[in-house]
């Protein structure tokens, strides 16, 4: 076994483990925080692939951005009974467990099928690709289009945001 | 990686806490010394001469005093907070360089822990995760006032991270690159060959603004609200007690110390001697001379820091948030429109 592949398991039980632990915690303030540390060890996946820019973006936007708007609503909302959380599933409940065994029936089927070998190695200018300077250059010229027209979609965003906010200031 | 690296990386780190943890501790002194002096009194004098050890006292004090947690706190969370708070602080240091490249034995050594390409970014992710320590330790301690002042802290800290990301693009603009060692060494011109281009001369308003977030996300005066002891008892901490308490106390002057750091690498030239380049002088002696000018700056900054600390009093809530998001976000988003012109025509 390599350092990276020895890294690469470390991380992916840390993220899977607190993937799970998320869903089964009862108190939301735990559940934000395995989410938190579900994005850092996907962050450190990200930097073991050379992809800096990426792995800091995902601790700057979703680690510290926004985590910290959930932990805030979740403090105001201050659910102090967590047992009424528990939800009614009923028949519900046994529909998802079939989905989830039939999603990891298949997941297993396809990896079985895939060689080892056909795992795609690190591309030798991964380091470069995963820089500031190169995912700019290819924004500003080859998805110019699709980038600008997200900032569009974040302005209208903003916009309704605005607007819903001064509704309830009149009333 | 060889070993070599590794063991360059872990004296670098090694030397790097060790100098803050000093400093933190002196920085405490002189805060009490600089606020008796403005107040007209004399600061702590008895503990060795000028009460130099008073810190160390201050410090055996705290470790020896009783961890209490409250019966209704959630424990895990209660003892996690501080430990964020502080590594949070302690590690934004690492890609900050504090001397130019400095050749020893044919091998070039870089005077900063890690210098990565996205060094910025760096720092602006790790003060954005200094939220956690103030906002859990808030919700954790099950007391409105800790709630209250862990609530204040994320929404502050979250308004006034925007306008410090807005106003670091001049800094990028300018030098073309987010590591911080090239906006350094971009800062080692001049201009018409006599001023030092320092971004504080190109970048007067970013400078201005960053230095104002960097208040409010350090949570001093007179942005402490989420800690107003008049209103809040103590805000955030006040559940906690002993070296738990200690360490919010540490990480409030790391940040201190971090935040000033970053300002005058991104403002104040960093390392950068004025003209020192001009006189034939050896090459440890001029890394010696930059080392020393970077630590000077900063120390200058912190006594700015403390002197405003003692000469302004605490905003209101409604004030702060105007401030934040109807003045200083606008200023830092025309900085930019102007900054882009400039370097568009220059």
């Amino acid at each position: 076994m390599t350092f990276a592949l020895a890294v690469f398991c470390v991380l992916a039980a840390i993220s899977v483990v607190s993937a799970v632990l998320m869903i089964v915690q009862r108190n939301p303030v735990n559940s934000a925080l395995y989410l938190i540390l579900n994005f850092f060890s996907l962050a450190a996946l990200y930097l073991t692939l050379k992809a800096q820019f990426i792995a800091i973006v995902q601790v700057l936007v979703y680690a510290g951005a926004i985590m910290v708007l959930f932990l805030f609503v979740i403090m105001l909302l201050n659910l102090g009974d967590d047992k009424r959380l528990r939800e009614h599933l009923g028949p519900k409940a046994y529909i998802a467990i079939g989905l989830v065994v039939a999603l990891l029936g298949e997941l297993v089927f396809i990896f079985s099928k895939s060689r080892a070998d056909s795992v795609v190695a690190l591309a030798p200018n991964a380091g470069q690709m995963g820089t500031v300077e190169f995912l700019g250059q290819v924004l500003y010229t080859k998805f110019l289009f699709p980038f600008e027209m997200t900032s569009f979609l974040l302005l209208a965003a903003i916009v309704g945001a605005v607007v819903l906010a001064k509704k309830k200031l009149q009333q | 990686m060889s070993v070599e690296f590794i063991v360059e990386a872990l004296v670098k780190i090694g030397l790097v806490l060790v100098i803050n943890l000093t400093t933190v501790a002196y920085l405490v002194l002189a805060e009490r010394k600089i606020s008796a002096f403005i107040q007209n009194r004399l600061g702590p004098n008895r503990v060795g001469p000028w009460g130099l050890f008073q810190s160390f006292a201050d410090i055996g004090k705290l470790f020896f005093k009783e961890d209490i947690v409250p019966s209704a706190a959630n424990k895990f969370v209660h003892t996690l907070a501080p430990l964020i708070s502080i590594t949070v602080a302690m590690s934004t240091f690492a890609v900050v360089p504090f001397g130019n490249t400095f050749a020893f034995n044919g091998h070039d050594y870089k005077l900063m822990i890690g210098d990565v390409n996205i060094g910025i970014l760096f720092i602006l992710a790790m003060t954005s995760l200094g939220v956690y320590g103030i906002t859990l330790s808030g919700w954790a301690s099950n007391n409105k006032y800790s709630l209250l002042g862990g609530l204040r802290a994320s929404a502050q800290m979250i308004s006034y991270e925007l306008s410090m990301g807005l106003s670091v693009i001049g800094v990028v603009m300018i030098a073309g690159s987010l590591q911080l060692d090239k906006i350094v060494i971009k800062q080692g011109e001049y201009l018409w060959g006599v001023i030092p281009a320092w971004n504080i001369v190109l970048q007067p308003i970013g400078f201005i603004t960053f230095l104002i977030a960097s208040f409010a996300e350090t949570n001093r005066l007179p942005f402490d609200l989420p800690e107003a002891e008049p209103e809040l008892v103590g805000g955030y901490h006040t559940e906690y007690s002993g070296m738990k308490f200690g360490l919010f106390f540490l990480a409030e002057y790391a940040n201190m110390i971090t935040a000033s750091a970053v300002i005058v690498t991104l403002y104040l030239g960093g390392w950068q001697f004025p003209f020192v380049e001009r006189f034939a002088l050896p090459a440890l002696a001029v890394t010696l001379l930059q080392m020393g000018a970077f630590a000077v700056k900063v120390a200058l900054l912190l006594f700015f820091f403390m002197v405003v600390r003692w000469t302004i009093p605490r905003f209101r809530y409604d004030q702060l948030m105007s401030l934040g998001w109807k003045v200083m976000i606008p200023l830092a988003l025309g900085n930019i429109i102007v900054t882009g012109f400039f370097l568009l025509f220059h």
